[in-house]
């Protein structure tokens, strides 16, 4: 089970109604459902994955997050949880407001563009930086917005998203960031994990 | 050959053997007529187990049965849904317990318009009161109840069979733990309505038709019905499938003949198709039941719109819609999926991609097969643990 996986459950409280977008096999889905009586619900494109998911018999509903979200009612989710897809749409502000529309809270969690490994392969490099969590090459990434824990902290200060709190990942640890801590965190966390709405 | 008489004498003699249940309850139809005594044809594939939580029931299309798997004793053909359900299948008879009932309306033994009217003794024909998807459903509610299962383990259906569930769930929704919709709508489109009128008005126009009564001249208006299921075929494939499937390819010639012949493959299929059709299926029964798709529209029997007709569900959903299919597209399909979803429904939907059309279906399709075989065992599963706590 992925670390991101066990930080986002322990966010989420018991019983709740969970949306999980871009669900890919069900992994987070199931881990929810098993552990935390969550009733959950998934949104996935990929064909192979949506049938993952309904052999596990978790409910997915194929389509496209980019487009297919007005299909959820305002509020009826307890949380959103979108893993690591943000950088990936065409409008990822599109897609973090119909998030809010949906959920009471959302869980956005970025690969880190500011870990230190990646700003050093392009500021010594000069290459697009390659790594576990940024796995594909510059013409091949789905990635087309890429960002740093700082610029997503200060996206939802300028759109008046409230922060509940952020937790960054670096392999088998986590910390809280703040605001206080936020430059050191942004240089070593691979991974950030928002809780906002 | 033997003589269209002769050969409707002989289904009619055949269609005495098959197992039916009388509705003894009267049934309101939303004509406004009642009907009771009636016969409900059925068959049932695979054993209903001890605790009775393997039971599917199975919503036949248009021109279906009851005889969905292994040999249609009246057709001597394979069931029409022999590549989903079977020993070992999609649908596994092995495992659970197959229902499906010939619809009201409809020709294979259920209460149809060739039956003879008792008010007269003579057939139906166009005294046959107009079916909705609701009657045919609430006739089908009554041989659960005969067969003492009070609550399915699966519910599903494509097509108009799609349209019989949806409408099953609305009206009984507690009678099924999951249910999968197929290539279906809650509404027929005008589009399709066009279809269906292009149908009728090819078995009106065939002067053996004679409004209805020919029926009682053992005769059966065998060119405008061949017409009618035609458009049909036509409608079950996609343009890309048809052009796959038969481009500009002859018939078993070098070249054009110059005559109206069956020149192209594709013309000769269509003849095929139409003609073999009328050997198994009634005019008037097309009439009926496509009235009855036309009519359907379950957001209009439910004022506050679709989602008003899905509350209170707790049957778990699994949409099915295929790419290339425009008779009921992929769209109307999601319609349905946000319905249910907006209801707060427990939902999911796939769309498999494919060149095959609305037949997609009834074909050897993987993925559409994987898909349905992975949701009914997952709900077994679930099914029996709920049924144990």
């Amino acid at each position: 089970m992925k670390k991101e996986f066990k930080v986002i459950a322990e966010l989420l409280p018991n019983n709740t109604r969970v949306l999980d977008v871009g669900c890919g096999d069900g992994s987070l889905m199931n881990l929810l459902r098993e552990e935390k009586n969550i009733e959950v619900r998934g949104l996935e494109l990929n064909q192979e994955n949506v049938q993952l998911c309904i052999n596990k018999g978790l409910p997915v509903i194929q389509g496209n997050a980019e487009t297919e979200l007005h299909q959820f009612p305002d509020q009826s989710f307890d949380y959103v949880v979108l893993s690591q897809t943000l950088q990936a749409f065409y409008n990822p502000e599109e897609v973090l407001k119909n998030l809010l529309r949906i959920g009471k809270a959302v869980i956005v969690s970025i690969p880190n563009f500011g870990y230190w490994k990646v700003r050093i392969k392009l500021l010594f490099f000069g290459e697009m930086p390659v790594t576990k969590t940024l796995p594909n090459t510059w013409y091949n990434t789905p990635n087309l917005h890429m960002c740093t824990i700082k610029d997503l902290f200060k996206f939802c200060d300028e759109k008046n998203i409230n922060i509940k709190q952020v937790i960054g990942v670096n392999e088998d640890k986590t910390s809280f960031i703040k605001k206080s801590n936020l430059e050191i965190k942004n240089l070593f966390s691979k991974l950030g994990i928002f809780l906002i709405g | 050959m033997p003589s269209l008489a002769g050969l409707f004498f002989w289904m009619n003699r055949k269609t005495e053997d098959i197992n039916k249940i009388i509705v003894k309850k009267p049934l309101k139809l939303d004509c406004g007529k009642t009907i009771n005594n009636f016969p409900l044809a059925y068959e049932t594939y695979g054993k209903l187990n001890a605790n009775k939580d393997n039971a599917i029931l199975v919503f036949h299309a248009l021109t279906g049965d009851q005889f969905v798997t292994g040999t249609n004793p009246i057709t001597n053909k394979e069931g029409w849904w022999v590549t989903a359900v079977g020993p070992g299948k999609a649908i596994d008879t092995d495992k659970y317990f197959v229902i499906c009932a010939n619809v009201i309306g409809g020709c294979m033994g259920s209460l149809g318009p060739k039956d003879i009217n008792p008010e007269n003794n003579q057939p139906y024909g166009l005294d046959f009161p107009v079916i909705t998807i609701k009657d045919m459903v609430k006739a089908q509610e009554s041989l659960l109840e005969h067969l003492g299962i009070k609550k399915l383990l699966c519910a599903t259906g494509g097509s108009m069979g799609g349209m019989q569930l949806l409408q099953f769930c609305a009206t009984f929704p507690d009678k099924a733990f999951s249910a999968i919709p197929i290539a279906c709508s809650s509404s027929h489109s005008a589009q399709n309505i066009a279809l269906n009128e292009l149908a009728r008005q090819a078995i009106m126009a065939d002067p053996v038709w004679d409004n209805g009564k020919y029926v009682s001249k053992d005769v059966q208006p065998k060119n405008g019905l061949a017409v009618a299921r035609m458009v049909g075929h036509i409608s079950y494939l996609s343009e890309k499938g048809m052009q796959e499937k038969f481009g500009r390819k002859l018939q078993e010639k070098a070249d054009y003949e110059f005559s109206f012949n069956a020149d192209f493959q594709v013309e000769s299929y269509l003849r095929h198709q139409g003609y073999a059709f009328v050997e198994r299926f009634d005019a008037n029964s097309i009439l009926y039941i496509t009235r009855a798709m036309d009519y359907f529209d379950l957001s209009k029997q439910y004022r506050g719109g679709l989602v008003e007709a899905f509350k209170n569900q707790n049957t778990k959903f699994l949409v099915i819609s295929f790419s290339s299919d425009w008779l009921y597209t992929t769209k109307e399909n999601k319609d349905i999926v946000i319905a249910l979803n907006a209801s707060g429904a427990d939902v999911s939907y796939s769309e498999i991609v494919t060149d095959k059309g609305h037949d997609s279906f009834l074909l050897n399709e993987p993925e559409f097969l994987k898909t349905l075989k992975g949701f009914i065992d997952s709900m077994y599963e679930k099914f029996k643990n709920e049924k144990r706590i």
